[in-house]
């Protein structure tokens, strides 16, 4: 059997602790569910990761690093700026339908758990690939002369605050039609409120 | 003032459209007489010189050194005979030729407001046009509204030890215009740690975010050669208007266009998604001693 790398051992332990967090909460689960779950010894998890906390924060970033990567190739590409917010929305569906545990984290562990973050992943620290991302998208659409400009906050919120609660109703099953459904519609509603006037 | 005449440089300044700035900001220069004197002066407004205009524009006279002011306007008149008339001879003969003010290395304020009359001596903007393209190799700009009289001093006291001036790609000598104006103010730590100045003329906080502040992005030394020896515009308060570049004069010099809250342009050489990482990041935290007034903040408190 091929062994397995201390690389992909910490990958196994960033999916399933994300799953784990995700679908029991944070403080439920603990170190040793984590390491039976990716089947080796809580002796050998703190070689990867010296605490819960320090997991919790080495998850953010890796979720905004995805992210960020993500919606960095949609801004390098030749799209429009109204292709480019249904690009990002259709990825941001696709991955709380994919990897549903990725969104949950983000909205039930992160935002609601804000003790565990407040040493060393406090305000853009952790989240900054993905929320430098949103700003270069932001600036290329003002430059372009597709968007009005105004205070980032309002647009980040609008964007981001939309597509998070409509995971959150899909998350609770409340949604009547597929995610997927729904791409089309909240693309343009965001772009018709952020677009030039 | 008393010019020896034997074996010196002859310098003779002309002038295009100007307002005199340069030649105003030149006065002030430290022992300036002292430093005139290492020149035969043929012409120099605001001078007692040993010729006059209507001398020079004769053009008979023999010349080493042409300091050029203001926009380039050919068919200008003075004394009834046209600037490219009067500048052709000068320059064919001058070995060293120094364009001094924005207005003379781009074409400046007048250019903003006559594009089709008025350019540089070289450059029309950021491109170089043809006029005198021939000599091209004997052209420094000096930009700047108006030019620090150290910034002629020190291309002067090279010509006359006969040392080459390297340039940038806009004839700008590398020494006064390699580092940035922001370089040597005294708000970088208010620029590091993303503090806004909250109105102009106060000692706190940085201009850059939404007074308009062009320092970072301006190839100048207005914070390392200081102005009367002692000060520059952001150390009092007042944002760069980037005078040195050739895009000067800008709109809105007192704010700072952005995009959604984004800073349109940020410091010369740096990658925007490198600038907004490291802004988001230093914005999170809060520095105490920064926030208020300085003379205010107690070590321990």
């Amino acid at each position: 059997m091929a062994k397995i790398s201390k690389e992909e051992r910490k990958n196994n332990i960033i999916s399933a602790s994300l799953k784990l967090f995700s679908e029991r909460g944070f403080y439920i689960t603990t170190i040793p569910d984590i390491a039976n779950k990716v089947g080796m010894s809580v002796g050998n998890f703190y070689n990867y990761f010296t605490s819960k906390d320090i997991l919790a924060k080495e998850l953010l970033l890796y979720i905004a690093d995805y992210l960020g990567q993500n919606i960095r190739a949609i801004n390098e590409s030749d799209a429009s700026t109204e292709e480019k917010i249904y690009e990002i929305v259709s990825m941001y569906f696709n991955i709380a339908q994919e990897r549903p545990e990725m969104i949950e984290y983000f909205l039930r562990v992160y935002l609601s758990n804000r003790e565990v973050f407040k040493d060393g992943c406090e305000g853009m620290v952790c989240v900054s690939s993905f929320v430098t991302e949103m700003m270069i998208f932001f600036d290329d659409g003002v430059s372009s002369g597709d968007l009005h400009s105004q205070d980032f906050f309002s647009a980040f919120g609008l964007f981001m605050g939309y597509l998070g609660g409509m995971v959150f109703l899909f998350g609770e099953k409340i949604l009547p039609e597929p995610l997927e459904n729904y791409k089309s519609s909240i693309s343009l509603n965001i772009y018709n409120a952020l677009k030039t006037r | 003032m008393h010019l020896k005449q034997d074996n010196k440089l002859k310098l003779l300044w002309l002038q295009g459209v100007t307002c005199n700035g340069n030649t105003h900001s030149f006065l002030n220069l430290k022992n300036l007489e002292q430093f005139l004197d290492k020149f035969e002066i043929l012409y120099l407004p605001a001078f007692k010189t040993k010729h006059t205009l209507q001398d020079i524009v004769k053009c008979d006279l023999d010349c080493d050194v042409l300091i050029f002011e203001g926009s380039y306007d050919p068919l200008m008149l003075r004394c009834s005979v046209e600037l490219k008339d009067i500048l052709t001879p000068y320059i064919e003969k001058a070995k060293y030729i120094v364009a001094v003010g924005s207005c003379a290395s781009f074409g400046g304020i007048f250019k903003a407001s006559a594009p089709q009359r008025n350019s540089g001596l070289l450059f029309d903007g950021e491109s170089i046009t043809e006029n005198f393209i021939d000599y091209k190799d004997k052209i420094i700009n000096l930009s700047g509204c108006p030019i620090h009289p150290e910034w002629l001093s020190y291309v002067l006291n090279m010509v006359l030890k006969d040392i080459k001036i390297e340039v940038d790609e806009l004839h700008r000598p590398l020494e006064l215009y390699s580092t940035l104006a922001h370089h040597g103010c005294t708000r970088n730590e208010y620029f590091e740690w993303k503090v806004d100045a909250k109105s102009f003329g106060k000692k706190e906080g940085c201009l850059f975010y939404v007074q308009g502040c062009r320092a970072p992005m301006t190839h100048s030394s207005c914070n390392k050669i200081l102005w009367n020896e002692e000060s520059s515009k952001t150390r009092i308060g007042t944002p760069c208007f980037g005078c040195t570049e050739s895009d000067f004069p800008r709109q809105n010099l007192f704010s700072t266009k952005t995009n959604m809250s984004i800073p349109q342009d940020v410091p010369v050489g740096v990658p925007k998604r490198s600038y907004l990482t490291m802004a988001g990041i230093a914005k999170t935290f809060h520095i105490k001693r920064l926030e208020g007034k300085l003379i205010d903040y107690k070590t321990d408190s």
